[in-house]
């Protein structure tokens, strides 16, 4: 990914290069320590890089769950509704599945069913596996069924930048925020504030990349193969502006739709399946409100409607690739 | 039978082909999952094995379900149903001991109990940490066996069996066992160690299951040259389902969509566009 262009010595003390994991980290450290309502549960904390918090915290602020998902997802919530400010690390983003019921039934609706007398401040972390043949049980991307639930916020950050920004924002936010990190993004280095109160606001997106003819708007990990593509696409002189959602839900439609104003063409690209998924709803958005600005009908890339396989052969091509980006982009052009 | 993501070895005890099984670990067209499900899934029905769960406890109802059907159509079938101390956590254990217990289910719970799910021992994620006596509060019996101990456990599932097939309903049986390697092959914990290399130590050179029935065989004057013939028939049926694997080529891209319904509703059960990444079904 493009590093931020700004000078080095205007950023030398402003700015500390750290992977998105660290920062991610970073942000929970940063959190905790300015509140002490701030607490941690999750299985195998330990095994899922936060040592640095536990060495700092302690077992009274990082507990570690027994494999009971849904109720300790539930716990969180009842801890959140009393006082403290939780943040429930589900692992796997599969595993969400089982503690569904609890974030949908419970987190999202315990504010308007009791008339806005119970708020519920809490943050479920769910990890996106891919391309590591994990097989279907362990490699969901189920942020486009939350997205369907009202009372929910949900994030997906691509840079370390906005991970600390957008992490550090969802702890203080006083309703349930979903936080969907692609695993391929968490080695990925960048310059990170180290303003203890960076915060990014939910519900505003990013262009990563200025371009006049074709917008790419890039959700979560498929920002990797859409930064891949776009440079290739540079050197035939097709300039894409990228737009990077950064929160999806409250989805910043105007960015998107100023962004199409200008180039008339619009890819969406993510790695969710095909049927109901952030562009379905982005593509509807700009269908109903930006249609006089297209020139060419919307393209969406995605995993198709099937499940995620184990064999490599398989799963190669699975997810939108930089030649499925270049190609979609030509198509338009 | 149900297994989970650790169910490698209990295929093969049914009797599944190991050449398949292999194939299936490689990610093959030839493996018993035709590659889609891979190593956390082994499932061969023709053997009774209908799924290996890679989500923990997610196999513990199934396993339920197999047993009302077999109970409902008056079969004989048993159930067994293998899962993790860390499983036992899960609603889904409870649940399903309830209603096996409430409707006399014929299925055995069959709780590998290897002291720790991943990096988390029993003695931190349990408020009792005998599980066996859970099975107390479900009413059904509940009985503790050398895992490492093949005839104890092999007792004790036999025990279990007659049990249901006479209609006394299900079992719990927690086997003590250890995982030799890391909860997965490479995977390296940060932090001070979960667990002591003495422990790990002692566990592989004294607690082995096979060296341990070897030795009981030996005592009972089964001769050393027939256990080496066995090993080494053992070792050759490996090798050749390692090559059998290696030989095999892997899935077409174009058979993708293959599997995902059993009646497909058109073309393979996708419709042409959702079957490709791109939209417009480019
Ligand atoms: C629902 C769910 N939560 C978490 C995980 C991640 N996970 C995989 S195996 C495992 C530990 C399981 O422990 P145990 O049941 O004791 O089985 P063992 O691995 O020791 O055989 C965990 C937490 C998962 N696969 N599914
Ligand atoms: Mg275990």
């Amino acid at each position: 990914m493009e590093p931020d262009v700004r000078s080095d010595a205007a950023m030398a003390h402003t700015h500390v290069r750290m992977s998105y994991l660290d920062a991610l980290v970073q942000a929970q450290l940063e959190e905790m320590d300015r509140d002490q309502r701030v607490v941690l549960l999750g299985e195998d904390v330990a095994a899922h890089g936060v040592t640095r918090l536990i060495e700092r915290f302690g077992k009274s602020r990082i507990w570690s769950t027994p494999i009971s998902e849904g109720s300790f997802t539930g716990l969180g919530i009842g801890a959140a509704i009393n006082g403290l400010r939780p943040i429930v690390d589900l692992a796997g983003a599969s595993f969400v599945y089982l503690a569904s019921d609890q974030i949908i039934n419970q987190a999202s609706k315990l504010q308007y069913m009791t008339g806005g007398q119970i708020d519920i401040p809490i943050v479920f972390r769910c990890c996106m596996y891919c391309l590591g043949s994990e097989a279907a049980q362990h490699a969901d991307r189920p942020y486009p069924l939350f997205m369907n639930v009202p009372g929910l916020k949900i994030i997906s950050p691509t840079s370390a930048a906005d991970i600390k920004g957008l992490m550090k924002s969802a702890i203080r936010d006083g309703d349930p925020v979903l936080v969907f990190e692609d695993t391929r993004l968490w080695p990925v280095v960048g310059d990170v504030p180290v303003d203890p109160n960076h915060l990014i606001p939910i519900g505003q997106a990013d262009v990563k990349r200025e371009g006049r003819d074709v917008t790419v708007v890039a959700i979560a990990g498929a920002i990797l193969p859409t930064m891949e593509a776009v440079d290739a696409l540079g050197k035939e002189s097709i300039s894409v502006e990228v737009i990077d959602p950064r929160t999806l839900k409250p989805l910043d439609d105007r960015t998107i739709m100023t962004s199409v104003a200008k180039t008339g063409r619009l890819v969406i690209v993510e790695n969710a399946h095909r049927v109901c998924n952030v562009g379905s709803e982005i593509a509807a958005v700009i269908a109903e409100q930006a249609f006089h600005f297209l020139k060419r009908p919307i393209l969406r890339l995605s995993a198709p409607d099937i499940h995620v396989p184990f064999s490599p052969s398989l799963e190669k091509d699975f997810y939108p690739t930089k030649d499925h980006i270049v190609a979609a982009v030509r198509r338009l052009i | 039978m149900t297994g989970t993501h650790r169910s490698h070895g209990h295929p093969i005890g049914k009797g599944a082909r190991l050449d398949a099984l292999m194939a299936e670990l490689m990610g093959k067209v030839s493996g018993i999952c035709k590659g889609r499900g891979g190593s956390m899934h082994l499932a061969d029905q023709s053997v009774g094995i209908i799924s290996e769960s890679g989500i923990v406890g997610g196999g513990i109802p199934l396993a339920t379900g197999c047993a009302f059907s077999a109970k409902l159509r008056g079969s004989d079938q048993v159930s067994l149903c293998f899962f993790g101390d860390g499983a036992v956590n899960q609603g889904t254990f409870h649940e399903s001991l309830n209603m096996a217990s409430l409707w006399k289910l014929p299925v055995i719970y069959l709780c590998e109990n290897n002291g720790y799910a991943m990096i988390t021992s029993v003695a931190e994620s349990h408020g009792q940490p005998d599980i066996a006596i859970r099975a107390t509060g479900y009413g059904m019996p509940g009985a503790t066996v050398d895992g490492q101990d093949v005839r104890a456990v092999f007792e004790a599932a036999a025990q279990a069996v007659t049990r249901a097939r006479a209609g006394g309903g299900p079992t719990l049986i927690v086997a003590n066992t250890y995982r030799f390697d890391e909860h997965n092959v490479g995977l390296i914990t940060p932090g001070p160690p979960y667990r002591s290399a003495d422990e790990v130590e002692a566990f592989i050179r004294d607690r082995d299951p096979i060296r341990l029935y070897r030795a009981v065989l030996l005592g009972e004057g089964a001769s050393e040259r027939s256990l080496s013939a066995m090993e080494e028939e053992v070792r050759e049926a490996v090798k050749q389902a390692v090559e059998f694997g290696l030989q095999s080529p892997m899935p077409h891209p174009k058979t993708l969509p293959h599997f995902i319904f059993s009646s497909p509703p058109s073309n393979d059960g996708v419709s042409d566009t959702h079957k490709g990444i791109c939209s417009n079904g480019a």
